[in-house]
């Protein structure tokens, strides 16, 4: 044939197929189900960016502990936060994901999808998206006790801190107060137990993890004078600090309203919750060190935004924006009083992580009880405080064991000489500002 | 020649200089460095705990000159550095033995 007729047949035929596949005419039920399919796509999409930005207060936890240290302790710090997540990481994939989340026939602890079992490519993916939500949350707790063990730590020794918390501690908690969320069920949930995103699970369990961190370890050389007064030992970087806190402050809004692991309406009560609480606790925190110290102090002023923050962390779903200025408020006077507290008894905590995290921990799920929305319960606050000392029992407990077992074999604390010398050096052959003349602030 | 070496407050170097530089000095090297005199250091207060600092930071200038231009170049510096609140800072004047520029190995005042 002349090309005249091949070239439009040709052209007539791929028209023709082009029009054979088009879909046919919708039904209410394809309709039903595209429409699922978009919602469930937004709930992916959620679920994964608050993800991502709950990483990113990795950055942030990594930034607020450089600023309240020391310099020649830099890169350990920066190495510990890196561990935490990437040991973290790994450790939550091969058991910690299970034993959270896997099916339990006991209530205490989860038996499945280690390893990420429960995935088969080109099966159901929402188990990545989920796993890659929690692992974040796991490596928040993880590198909490961090900061309260700063500056002292045996860097090997904080590893194997890193692998035993993300592995088996944090998951097992978890899986008393979260499990359901996936294929697990804990008898702690099934009693009730309100923490939306983890004022307890994450926040408590970390901080009271680093108190026993803390009390093992004992405190910094200098830090306490032969009469028992504290001294200040300043941190090195207040603007870094200030940055980690900021970053922390934006990383919530992924860590609370994700927690909705759905794309609703709902997300915007959690996000304005989780802002007013953060800002009055920043505002309460520096009246009181003015009122206190007699100048608005940087470091307490930033301590009590985080403070609002974890604070606000358990009540956030089931509370008004009116009262989660006061849950604010309350953590933002808590924690400088905190501060003091564990200071006066001898607990070296660098950079406030017991106050923020653990006191105001447990304020925020006691707070869960008694702001809730859906009316004040005797019962309902008592499986807020039934949870809040189950965590205290548990984290700081088997924290306290784990940290004198790995102080009693490997040893837990550097030499005298190591800790003067700055860790960076010791620890890690190097210096964080190879380029500038480092000196401490050196006191009587 | 003589070395003038002066510990003055930080934000008074420029004034110290640029009055220099009208003097045509011809060199300057300048350190930060801290110190104190009779003035004695500051309280300051973190997370509750207060603590003394006694250190203060300063700025050490040295230069080396000619003998005849020492009375002229202390009274510009005294001049320029000076706020009149304690905390202004020294000059000393020590003899030099010695000058060489390295690059054209020129010794003594021609070396200035």
């Amino acid at each position: 044939m002349s090309k005249k007729i091949v070239l439009p047949l040709i052209l007539i035929a791929l028209t023709v197929t082009a029009a054979g596949a088009e879909t046919e005419a919708p039904t209410t039920a394809s309709n039903l189900a595209a429409i699922e399919l978009v919602q469930s796509h937004a709930d992916y999409v959620w679920t994964l960016v608050a993800a991502a930005l709950v990483f990113f207060m990795q950055a942030g936890f990594a930034m607020v502990e450089t600023g309240f240290t020391r310099a020649k302790n830099a890169i350990n710090i920066l190495m510990k936060n890196l561990m935490d997540f990437s040991v973290g990481s790994l450790g939550f994939w091969a058991v910690g994901f299970g034993l959270m989340f896997g099916a339990t026939s006991t209530g205490w602890f989860g038996t499945s999808g280690f390893f990420l079992s429960d995935y088969v490519p080109g099966g159901d993916p929402w188990v990545l998206a989920f796993w890659m939500f929690q692992v974040v949350f796991c490596a928040t707790a993880a590198t909490i006790v961090s900061g309260a063990m700063a500056e002292r730590t045996k860097f090997s020794s904080y590893l194997l801190y890193s692998l035993i918390v993300s592995t088996v501690i944090y998951p097992i908690f978890g899986s008393w107060a979260w499990g359901g969320l996936y294929n697990g069920g804990g008898w702690l949930e099934g009693l009730g137990f309100i923490d939306f995103a983890g004022s307890t699970v994450v926040h408590s369990v970390g901080g009271w993890i680093g108190l026993a961190g803390a009390v093992v370890l004992g405190p910094r050389l200098g830090k306490y004078s032969a009469d028992g007064q504290a001294r200040a030992i300043p941190g090195h970087n207040p603007p870094l600090a200030a940055l980690g806190v900021f970053i922390l402050w934006l990383g919530w809004f992924g860590f609370n309203p994700g927690s909705t692991t759905a794309a609703n309406k709902e997300i915007s009560w959690i996000f304005v919750n989780t802002n007013l609480a953060a800002a009055t606790g920043s505002v309460l925190a520096m009246i009181v060190s003015w009122l206190k110290f007699g100048k608005p102090e940087i470091s307490m002023s930033l301590n009590g935004a985080l403070a609002g923050l974890v604070a606000i962390t358990a009540p956030c779903y089931n509370v008004t924006p009116a009262s989660a200025v006061i849950i604010g408020a309350v953590a933002g006077v808590l924690v400088v009083l905190s501060v003091l507290f564990f200071e006066r008894l001898r607990i070296d905590d660098p950079v406030g992580a017991v106050s923020v995290h653990g006191v105001c921990g447990a304020w925020g799920t006691l707070a869960a009880g008694l702001f809730n929305v859906e009316g004040f319960s005797l019962s309902v606050v008592g499986v807020q405080i039934l949870g809040i000392v189950t965590c205290f029992i548990w984290a700081f407990g088997l924290g306290f064991i784990m940290f004198k077992i790995i102080d009693k074999t490997v040893g837990l604390r550097v030499s005298p000489e190591e800790e003067s010398d700055g860790l960076d050096f010791s620890e890690h052959g190097g210096s964080a500002y190879p380029d500038f003349q480092v000196s401490a602030y050196a006191q009587k | 020649m003589k070395k003038i070496e002066a510990i003055v407050k930080p934000f008074r170097l420029e004034d110290v200089k640029d009055a220099l530089a009208r003097l045509s000095i011809t060199g300057l090297t300048v350190t930060e460095v801290k110190g104190f005199g009779r003035q004695k250091g500051h309280k300051e207060i973190y997370r509750g705990a207060e603590y003394v600092v006694d250190f203060l930071p300063k700025v050490k200038l040295e230069l080396v000159v000619d003998d005849e231009k020492v009375g002229q170049v202390v009274s510009t510096i005294g001049q320029a550095a000076k706020t009149g609140k304690i905390g202004d800072g020294k000059i000393f004047v020590l003899p030099v033995e010695e000058a060489v520029r390295i690059r054209t190995g020129e010794r003594g005042p021609e070396a200035l």
